[in-house]
């Protein structure tokens, strides 16, 4: 099968490199094991952090996970790289706990509607830009402003 | 059944649920007469709040709760959890452990696969596949009942190791089963690579291009059916993958006939891989003492056999996780349908559907409403559709129907 430009093989090597380029809107770089590594940033920046990962490097997106830390939110973007099997997580903090909200990265990155429709969901988390902020996994008589992955609600 | 409705967009309802199988899912097809023009999604009509729970059991309980996300990806699911642990921990199971969890998710990919391919012959009314099919799968149950005790939900795996070994009287058996299992599957394959109308009634149809693959995060058989080159078996080798032979299967089509290859070869792959594996069993023990979890993340991941599962685990250094974060394949494999529907006729979207491999039980309330005439189909009228559109291709053909006097002995 003839390969594509988009599955070039890229060794770490290049794939460090190219992480590297965008150390200006990182606040920290940080590999926790073989192939794992942690990018973080904050919350103004993901968007374009993200749109770089994904249309630039490229990486395959697998899911977002979002976490509420009592403080802040952070929601934490994971990236496979197929050709040297790393996983690469940008960690974005959200600082305002009252009013949370991120520019959503569905408009450039379909399969990321759901996963944010849910952390929306889950946490209460504004998406800017989102092309479809409807409930994803609530019912409908689920009572407004009560999150259930929060910190505050008993588990 | 037919009753007359008002409605002012021709909708086509595909669900919503039916709480048999591991997803409940409900589309709302527009159409323009045969043709679908737009697709919604609605889930969660059995959610269990999954996530929450996690970070109210202690890691050790953790697997048996996962293994209950689904009851065909039972081994996968807690295999990419423990992983995820195991990173946090920095400890690596021994050598027998990774064989064994190799051979039990590798029974798993069997029974799954080929129910699947039950099925889909079910929809396009090929009841002598789904009957067949169906046959082969079992002795595989037997085998994974003797293993871990269980048909489904093995509970097999925990952090640092495994629960149940596999016994060595019980090797000879499983080869033995790989033998028998190989040639019916060649058998299959090649009945429906040869097949005329299987050809006509599938290929071209239902396409997802690989660009829009990409763009949905698809995994596993329905995006190497889409000529996307990706298994985490080859990509990140965990348990014992990286010392097997064995090759990725991809199809560049993208539609349902190129998906049913994958699924098939990867079943001769995955006998492969068991056979190797068996053979290679190392000795030992099948477990290693893990004492604490330390603080820290990881992501563990496996390739289920309807693509990727990934977990998220965060540990603050106490005996719970603070976060667990789970993604079935299904979870971006199902929006795709978005852009493999459209432009269909409500005659395929069934097996278009069914072709990612999702929660086949939704079809079972399929209704149709017809925009010009007003009329409801019922899931019984939709699955003579299809049926009937396989029969008018194999009249064209030239082929007869058989009748049950052709079998007759005179």
């Amino acid at each position: 099968m003839k390969k594509e430009v988009r599955f070039e093989k890229m060794n770490e090597k290049e794939l460090k490199n190219k992480l590297e380029k965008i150390k200006d809107k990182l606040t920290k770089i940080e590999q926790t094991s073989e192939k794992r590594i942690f990018l973080y940033c904050e919350s103004e920046n993901s968007h374009s952090v993200n749109k770089y990962l994904f249309e630039e490097v490229p990486l395959r997106f697998v899911i977002e996970t979002g976490i509420d830390s009592v403080d802040y939110f952070e929601i934490l973007y994971h990236y496979a790289c197929d050709d040297t099997g790393w996983v690469v997580t940008l960690k974005t903090f959200i600082r305002d706990h009252e009013k949370p909200s991120i520019e959503s990265i569905a408009p450039f990155l379909p399969g990321a509607e759901w996963t944010e429709r849910e952390i929306h969901d889950e946490l209460g988390i504004e998406f800017k830009g989102h092309p479809n902020m409807r409930r994803l996994i609530l019912s409908d008589d689920w009572p407004e402003g009560v999150y259930p992955l929060r910190k505050e609600v008993p588990k | 059944m037919k009753k007359t409705v008002n409605l002012h967009k021709p909708v086509l309802a595909v669900g919503p649920f039916h709480p048999l199988q591991e997803e409940m899912e409900y589309f709302k097809l527009t159409v323009d007469g045969e043709i679908v023009t737009d697709i919604d999604v609605r889930i969660s009509y059995n959610h269990r709040g999954m996530e929450g729970i996690s970070e109210t059991l202690q890691f050790d309980q953790v697997p048996y709760l996962v293994s209950r996300i689904c009851g065909i990806c039972s081994a996968s699911h807690p295999l990419a959890y423990v992983q995820a642990v195991e990173e946090i921990c920095g400890i690596k199971p021994p050598e027998r452990a990774l064989y064994v969890r190799t051979i039990i998710n590798e029974m798993e990919r069997l029974h799954s696969h080929i129910l699947w391919a039950g099925l889909a012959g079910h929809f396009i009314g090929y009841d002598t596949v789904f009957m067949w099919a169906w046959k082969y799968r079992e002795p595989i149950l037997d085998l994974l009942e003797e293993i871990t005790g269980n048909r489904n939900n093995y509970g097999n795996v925990r952090v640092g190791g495994c629960r149940e070994d596999i016994q060595e009287e019980l090797k000879p058996k499983i080869l033995d089963e790989m033998d028998k299992l190989e040639k019916k599957i060649e058998m299959l394959t090649k009945a429906v690579l040869d097949d005329p109308i299987l050809h006509m009634r599938l290929k071209g149809v239902g396409i997802l291009s690989k660009e829009d693959g990409i763009r949905y995060a698809i995994t596993g058989p329905t995006a190497r059916g889409s000529g996307i080159d990706i298994d985490v078996r080859r990509d990140d080798p965990y348990a014992a993958y990286g010392e097997l032979d064995w090759k990725v299967i991809t199809a560049p089509e993208g539609d349902v006939f190129a998906k049913v290859v994958v699924r098939l070869l990867e079943v001769l792959e995955s006998i492969k891989m068991i056979r190797q594996a068996v053979k290679k069993l190392p000795k030992g023990p099948i477990t290693t003492e893990v004492k604490e979890i330390p603080p820290g993340e990881g992501c563990g991941r496996a390739e289920a056999p309807r693509g990727e599962t990934f977990h998220y685990i965060r540990s603050d250094g106490g005996n719970r996780p603070v976060r667990h974060k789970m993604r079935a394949p299904s979870y971006v494999n199902v929006p795709s349908f978005k852009a493999s529907c459209i432009g269909q006729h409500i005659a395929d979207v069934t097996i278009t559907l069914a072709a990612v491999d999702p929660c086949y039980s939704c079809t079972e309330r399929l209704a149709v409403v017809d925009g010009h005439h007003n009329i409801v189909h019922d899931y019984d009228a939709l699955l003579k559709m299809s049926r009937d559109k396989t029969a008018r291709l194999k009249k064209e053909l030239g082929l007869r129907e058989l009748k049950m006097k052709d079998f007759e002995i005179e």
